[in-house]
């Protein structure tokens, strides 16, 4: 049985709102990993979704990205509910790496910009954006945990999105990579990128976050400026 | 333009990945020999009698064998949920689809090169017809596998028994296909009768069927 939709909202319904869901619910077979998410995320800022494991907090990002369909329930991203039309304007970063661990860093990169049509200059910049070396040559497979985080988000950025989905950036990172990615991801917020992450480590945003959002059992429960409002 | 873009890089990135870890091609390799051996060591036939089953043992063999090569082609797709990234991007389906049949065809093809000299060996071929023709019987034969092994091993790609799941879709499938090549690569090397329809069968086989899946190949690749 699902739950009624409900509605936690602290901020103001923006007029150019980047991700507007309306009551989506999605169902693997009978359980439901999201019970009713309804919400506006605005352009221009960066959000942090919290919540335990199983709040279905990587099923709504996977579900703003397009890859999940919703259940009931519409989404509209960069004001369109098209999301194919729109694919090449978001960034996706999973808890897996989305790398091939045989090619190198500019070898991955390499395919990715002509998935999208981008110049390969580009590949140059983002690797170095996230202070790694372009030239180097071991492959992704045997980067660290941190190097491959790294490596991952620079993927997400290659198309310079203007919607940017990062689900667990942080996991297994080491703090000196954490924070290299979480001063990237302010720079980005200033550039007025929107950005949702999904995190388990929200202090390492809290000073880069417009708003921290709480997921339980599939819902929006809670929307607050700050961190410590959201009882973390 | 695009299209053929990104073709290009994912043949090519498949190519480079295959070159480093040859996933597909020793497993293949190492099964068609098991087989060629095996099959030598059961059958002891007279030159006539190999001229009338070779073609039956030829495309078993490469059959079962191209199977081990379209596991692994969307294997390593699966890894590190790689293919959520092809998924995400505007890049449509069907170059996908495309570089990877053509990568199967370039890795079955060249599994057929290494082992055609050991089957005229171990069974002591000699074509009696024209021997040209075993060309564009192997070309359009080594297509009909690839194509629907492609096809269908991303439609089992996301159940729990993929490996068993993908000769049970396509050997069904592929009986017509095999009987075509069965039946032209025995016509051609007992010179019995003409290959031409099976050839032309073959032909339509093949457009039939890339048609087909590039037509259903995006609902596939967007299906979770």
């Amino acid at each position: 049985m699902v739950a009624d939709a409900i509605k936690v909202g602290l901020e103001p319904l923006s007029s150019n709102p980047a991700v507007v869901a309306e009551g989506i619910i999605k169902q693997f077979g009978r359980f439901a990993a999201l019970r009713g998410v309804t919400g506006e995320f605005a352009s221009g800022k960066l959000y942090v979704i919290v919540g335990d494991n199983g709040a279905g907090k990587t099923t709504l990002l996977r579900t703003i990205a397009g890859l999940a369909q919703p259940t009931r329930g519409t989404i509209s991203v960069l004001g369109t509910e098209d999301l194919r039309g729109i694919r090449a304007h978001i960034g996706y970063m999973a808890h897996p790496s989305l790398l091939y661990d045989e090619m190198s860093a500019m070898e991955n990169l390499r395919y990715f910009a002509g998935l999208y049509g981008v110049e390969v200059a580009r590949c140059r910049e983002v690797i170095s954006s996230v202070n790694l070396n372009p030239d180097l040559e071991r492959p992704a497979g045997q980067y660290s945990q941190g190097m491959r985080q790294r490596l991952s988000l620079a993927r997400a950025l290659l198309n310079d999105p203007k919607l940017l989905l990062l689900d667990e950036p942080f996991s297994n990172v080491d703090s000196r990579s954490a924070h290299v990615m979480a001063v990237l991801l302010g720079q980005l917020r200033d550039q007025r990128k929107t950005i949702l992450v999904v995190t388990h480590q929200p202090g390492i945003l809290e000073s880069a976050a417009n708003e921290f959002v709480s997921m339980e059992a599939g819902r929006i429960t809670a929307r607050t400026p700050t961190l410590q409002a959201a009882h973390l | 333009m695009r299209l053929y873009a990104i073709t290009r890089a994912t043949l090519e990135k498949d190519i480079r990945l295959e070159w480093r870890s040859k996933d597909a091609i020793n497993a293949m390799l190492f099964f068609a020999l098991l087989v060629v051996v095996i099959f030598s060591f059961a059958f002891d036939p007279t030159a006539e009698e190999s001229r009338r089953i070779a073609g039956g043992l030829v495309w078993v063999a490469f059959l079962f064998a191209a199977v081990v090569a379209l596991n692994q082609t969307w294997a390593r797709e699966l890894r590190n949920q790689v293919l959520d990234a092809y998924r995400v991007s505007p890049a449509p389906a069907n170059p996908l689809f495309l570089a990877k049949a053509l990568g199967n065809f370039i890795f079955v093809s060249a599994l057929e090169a290494l082992m055609t000299p050991l089957f005229i060996v171990f069974f002591k071929l000699r074509a009696i017809g024209q021997g040209w023709e075993l060309v564009p019987i192997a070309l359009l034969g080594t297509w009909a596998l690839v194509v629907n092994g492609t096809f269908f091993a991303a439609i089992s790609l996301r159940t729990r028994s993929r490996e068993i799941m993908l000769p049970l879709l396509l050997f069904p499938i592929s009986v017509p296909a095999l009987i075509a090549m069965v039946n032209a690569t025995t016509a051609v090397l007992t010179g019995e009768y003409s290959a031409r329809v099976w050839t032309a069968l073959l032909l339509a086989y093949d457009v039939v069927f890339t048609v087909a899946c590039l037509f259903l190949f995006e609902t596939v690749l967007e299906a979770e």
